[in-house]
């Protein structure tokens, strides 16, 4: 390795966002969108080569930048650790990156401010590249708050819209109940492990596996503790069940920033952070039933909410919320492998359907409402073709031995992951997961016969203006759909083959009784052929519904009543933080403000002495009444108080 | 050769007081730019003087000049407090023959009188800091005051003007009979008017002689009027508003620095025996002034009554110090007047400088958005209100900063409490002035005076403020050799 390829692939993009930033319009759009997309390129590229040279050629690269913090026992440095889990990320992240940035020439081209925008999505990839190459949990955690604040900016780069305001603001506060945990999480490790370095911590793990530790008032299983605790972070920034309910609202910002952010990295960083700390949520397998649970319960509850949304962006949103618990009940059932490889081939084909949707917007002059498309397929025949593959990956179509896309493997080797765990949770995480497979097939193609096909819903006017996107926001979509396509088949091998054990080298841990992965092979032909069972089912039902019986939906909806409001609501998740969470907060916010500050600390406070002093200063002013006789007085006074003071004194 | 060794000691005053007869000569030559020429013959006699204070020559005839050497008896002492305090009176006298100029011609009262007049008060305020006698002190006093009382009422055809010299001359009046009375009360006791001997008598006088007390609150209570100290201070918003302009500035500089030293050297030489009676005095007239001079001046609305009651309450932050009484109060005093005359000199400037339609600016309201048509000035002015406030890193946070420190070394922490509180009341005006200057509309035109003399000491008070910054050693030094000179002695 000649060039200094870990670096090229983390700091080009930073170099990218701190010029185009700091340029701004000094710069012009074009540069910008150039210097960004050449960085990011470049970056793209390198991390290629890393892979080759981490992955394939079996190094792993640490690289000391800085130290950082150095106080008593606490040791941390700025430096990049890349192995084979890194070198995956890196990938992904600067490879569907860059494509993000090609697109967003072409979707943002009419914004007036393109450079900040393209910054803004550079400067994320910096942070995210950060949070994949750390080695311990604070850069990590630097990285995970870096995203935080570029996804609050991108989601709010719209700021005139009230809506966009709000949805950055809830991203963000519901993200840092998250990342309350990832923080008390870390303190936990520091106090077990009296370090925060990854190899220290994996290091003692298993010497440390039935310790107890103290957390609020009880006397709980330590690395239990420590992980569930981290694991909240990881849902948080994943959008698990609970601290889901931003995702969705997520996507007021501009789709590049959906498909990059809020689809193929940002959201995965959970899924990341529990696979590259395997080793030590392999020895606290509660902490491992729990997120298998919550990901099985966040997978089938998003998939049957994304049944019924009509907004285009929020179905995918709702199957990206859906698709992050296929990968967390994967970690939960040790199957880390199998996470990673869904997250890498989600990553593909999500990135596709998002940009493929804005595609669709953009012909349809901003329209995101599916009730207001439809027939638009000969208008738009290549977007249509990309959006076919983009859907077909993500409901995992294709044969057993033959070949299928990207999402048939992972997902069916987590679906056989599962089950061959042979635990209750895993069992259970099958079921919940093969029912939200079908719903996966069904609102896919829900979303594209409403999409395309039918007779058009849309006025005249849009209708007139719809027209295919330019090449430079299709281009971009043909690596994400050769991913889709192909990215399953050629890296079996990798992430649930042979190859595995060298591939991963120690990136990951499982305690060998649990290799599920392995066990996969081996469950019963009917588990695997269940999924796609399930998808081609799903796929037909859907064609039944929009295409051929199209009173069905709304017949099916009155007849469910009840339980069709909950899921289209959401199941009430909003209103319900609302009033247990936003009003009380608010009303305690109230009474602060109003009885604290104004009618407390202001009120005798501030306001209080400052009043006084202009009363004050009136009356030592009003002393000065222009009679000499008066001033004269005081003198005389004066010297007759100094006198008695001294005289009284004795 | 005794009378001659006299002489040379008081060589400068003697030069200064012939050098001013002289001009009151050439006032009478009737031409029209008498005023001018009387003027810049001021000033050069100003300079003549302070080149004769601290030649070589003289200070070898005076051994060096370390120790004090005394003239006419014991009625008159030359030691390095009286030349560093005589420098800065000289120079805060011929920055205020500068501010003038414009001014009188603007309001035609251009008299060769005027600088005539303002160089016999600072004849008086040399004599009175190098005072070593109670008959001397007040020979200096009053010659200092009478020409200040003609100097507030020199605009005699406004009624303003007159009115300020009126009441100033009254309550002076009455100042002086208090000091008088003080003064003879202490001779009745003490059979002397000498300082040295009254201190020796002081030392051996029961502490606790009421006589001797009362004579004491009088001499200060009189000094306290000549520092406009609270509750002696009264006077000094009226006739700063009434006095012509460029006069408020010269009685907020040199006869302030004339004053507080003599009140220095009277406390410290005779009257320091009775130390635990008068800084009792001096600390409350100390806190009383800071507090009024900072919460009166929030209610002002006249600038000029605004910067009376700033220095009402710099007397205030001067006499702390001078109530700290060791070598680091009273050399921080030392240094705080050499940083504040200049400050109050700069602002006066750009007070006088500032005029609408003619007329002089008056109302703080009038400074709103002079920062757009004179960015410089406005800039000046800025930096004398940051000064002023103690905004670091300009001279007047270090002028503060010494004496509040002093204050602490000396375990007076509720002093240096009180003074940093003020100070940050006091902040308010000075900044609220900032404000109306850099945001508010302005509503008339306001212009700015071409005179050269006043844009120069608004310059030079402008860059000493800064200057001060990186290199104060020259004042600190003086002021602290001054102090070590005056104490050994």
């Amino acid at each position: 390795m000649t060039l200094p390829l870990d670096l090229i692939a983390v700091f080009a993009p930073l170099l990218g966002a701190i010029i185009v930033g700091l340029g701004n319009r000094a710069l012009g759009d074009r540069a910008a969108q150039i210097i960004t997309c050449a960085l990011m390129l470049c970056a793209a590229t390198a991390s290629v080569m890393l892979f080759n040279y981490v992955a394939l050629e079996h190094h792993v690269l640490d690289r000391m930048l800085l130290p950082w913090i150095q106080s008593g026992t606490l040791n941390v440095s700025w430096a990049l650790h890349i192995d084979t889990l890194t070198a995956v990320m890196l990938v992904v992240v600067n490879g569907v990156s860059s494509m993000v940035h090609i697109y967003s020439v072409g979707y943002m081209s009419h914004d007036k401010s393109i450079p900040r925008f393209m910054a803004y999505l550079s400067l994320f990839s910096f942070f995210m590249l950060m949070l994949v190459t750390s080695s311990n949990l604070l850069q990590m955690f630097f990285g995970w708050e870096g995203v935080g604040v570029a996804s609050y900016l991108l989601i709010n780069f719209w700021f005139h819209k009230t809506s966009a305001n709000n949805a950055s603001i809830k991203a963000f506060l519901v993200n840092r109940v998250g990342d309350f945990g990832f923080m008390l999480g870390i303190f936990g490790c520091y106090l077990l492990f009296d370090s925060i370095q990854f190899t220290d911590i994996f290091a003692r793990a298993p010497q440390l596996a039935d310790t107890q530790i103290i957390f609020l008032g009880h006397n709980l299983p330590a690395l239990t503790t420590v992980c569930l605790l981290l694991f909240v972070g990881a849902m948080g920034k994943s959008a698990q069940l609970g601290l889901h309910t931003w995702l969705p609202d997520a996507m007021e910002g501009p789709t590049p920033v959906s498909a990059l952010i809020h689809a193929a990295t940002m959201v995965t960083a959970g899924v990341f952070m529990v696979s590259r700390l395997s080793p030590l949520f392999e020895y606290a397998p509660s902490a491992l039933a729990v997120v298998a649970v919550v990901g099985a319960l966040t997978c089938i509850v998003a998939a049957s909410i994304g049944l019924t949304q009509f907004d285009i962006k929020r179905v995918i949103a709702y199957s990206t919320m859906s698709q992050l618990g296929y990968m967390f009940f994967a970690a939960g059932v040790s199957a880390y492998s199998a996470a990673v490889f869904h997250l890498m081939t989600h990553a593909f084909f999500k990135a596709l359907l998002f940009l493929g949707a804005g595609s669709v917007i953009h012909a349809m002059s901003g329209e995101q409402d599916m009730r207001k498309m439809g027939g638009i397929w000969k208008i738009i025949p290549k977007t249509y073709t990309l959006m076919w593959i983009g859907s077909l990956a993500l409901a995992g179509i294709g044969i057993d031995g033959v070949f299928g896309f990207a999402g048939f493997y992972s997902k069916d080797l987590i679906l056989e992951s599962a089950i061959a765990s042979g635990t209750w949770y895993g069992q259970l995480a099958y079921v919940l997961g093969l029912a939200a497979a079908f719903m996966t097939a069904f609102y896919s193609w829900r979303l594209i016969i409403m999409t395309f096909h039918g007779k058009s819903r849309a006025d005249h006017h849009t209708l007139d203006h719809a027209h295919e996107s330019p090449l430079v926001i299709l281009l971009p979509l043909v690596p994400l759909a050769l991913g889709a396509v192909f990215a399953g088949y050629c890296a079996w091998n990798w992430f649930g083959g042979e190859g595995r054990a060298v591939f991963w080298g120690h990136a990951l841990f499982v305690v060998p009784e649990r290799d599920t992965v392995a066990a996969a092979e081996h469950v019963d032909e009917i588990y695997k052929w269940l999924p796609l069972l399930m998808g081609v089912s799903g796929i037909t039902l859907a064609y039944v519904f929009y295409a051929v019986k199209t009173d069905w939906p709304a017949k099916c909806a009155s007849s469910l009543g009840a339980a069709y409001r909950a899921v289209y609501n959401k199941y009430y998740f909003d209103e319900a933080y609302d009033y247990l969470f936003v009003r009380t907060a608010r009303k305690l916010g109230d009474f602060l403000w109003k009885r604290g500050d104004d009618g407390f600390i202001d009120r005798f406070g501030p306001d209080g002495v400052a009043g006084a002093v202009v009363r004050l200063a009136q009356r030592a002013s009003a002393i000065e009444t222009g009679y000499v006789y008066h001033y004269a007085f005081a003198m005389v006074i004066g010297v007759a108080v100094f006198i008695s003071w001294f005289w009284l004194k004795g | 050769m005794d009378n001659l060794h006299s002489l040379m000691i008081v060589l400068p005053e003697v030069s200064l007081a012939a050098l001013g007869l002289l001009l009151l000569l050439v006032g009478l030559v009737n031409r029209s730019n008498t005023t001018h020429v009387v003027s810049a013959l001021t000033v050069l006699s100003f300079i003549i003087t302070a080149a004769t204070l601290i030649s070589p020559h003289r200070l070898s005839f005076l051994m060096g000049g370390t120790a004090p050497v005394f003239a006419f008896g014991t009625m008159f002492v030359d030691d390095t407090l009286a030349r560093f305090i005589k420098l800065l009176i000289l120079a805060a006298s011929a920055l205020s023959v500068f501010l003038s100029g414009g001014y009188l011609e603007n309001h035609k009262i251009a008299r060769p009188e005027y600088p005539v007049l303002i160089l016999f008060a600072t004849l008086g305020m040399m004599l009175m800091v190098s005072a070593s006698d109670m008959i001397a002190l007040y020979v200096g006093l009053e010659l200092q005051s009478l020409a200040l009382y003609v100097l507030a009422a020199f605009q005699r055809d406004d009624a303003k003007s007159s009115e300020s010299g009126l009441k100033y001359f009254v309550l002076g009046a009455l100042s002086s009979g208090l000091l008088l009375y003080g003064i003879s009360l202490l001779y009745g006791y003490a059979g002397t008017t000498d300082f040295v001997k009254l201190s020796f008598v002081f030392k051996d006088a029961a502490p606790h002689t009421i006589g001797l007390t009362i004579g004491l609150v009088f001499v200060t209570a009189a000094l306290a009027f000549k520092v406009s100290a609270v509750p002696f201070h009264m006077w000094t918003p009226d006739v700063y508003e009434g006095a012509p302009t460029p006069v408020a500035a010269f009685f907020a500089s040199a006869p302030k620095m004339a004053a507080l030293v003599l009140f220095l050297r009277l406390l410290r030489e005779p009257f320091m025996p009775l130390a635990m009676e008068w800084q009792q005095i001096v600390v409350f007239i100390a806190v009383a002034s800071m507090l009024l001079g900072s919460f009166a001046g929030l209610a002002q609305k006249s600038v000029k009554r605004l910067m009376a009651y700033s220095s009402i309450a710099n007397v205030g932050y001067a006499l702390s110090a001078l109530a700290i009484m060791n070598k680091d109060g009273l050399s921080a005093m030392l240094i705080y007047l050499a940083i504040y005359f200049v400050n109050t000199l700069g602002a006066f400037g750009v007070i006088i400088s500032l005029r609408k339609q003619g007329q002089q600016v008056e109302a703080i309201e009038d400074f709103a958005g002079i920062a757009k048509k004179n960015p410089l000035l406005a800039l000046a002015m800025t930096v004398f209100m940051f000064s002023l406030a103690g905004v670091p890193p300009l001279a007047g946070f270090f002028g503060k900063y010494f004496i509040f420190l002093a204050a602490v070394k000396a375990g007076m922490v509720p002093l240096a409490v009180i003074a940093v509180v003020t100070s940050v009341v006091a902040a308010f005006y000075y900044l609220r002035l900032i404000k109306v200057m850099y945001f508010d509309e302005s509503k008339q035109i306001i212009d700015a005076c071409p005179c050269f003399g006043v844009r120069a000491t608004v310059t030079l008070a402008a860059l000493y403020m800064i200057i001060f910054t990186v290199w104060p050693q020259p004042i600190i030094d003086g002021a602290i050799a001054a102090i070590s000179g005056f104490i050994r002695g």
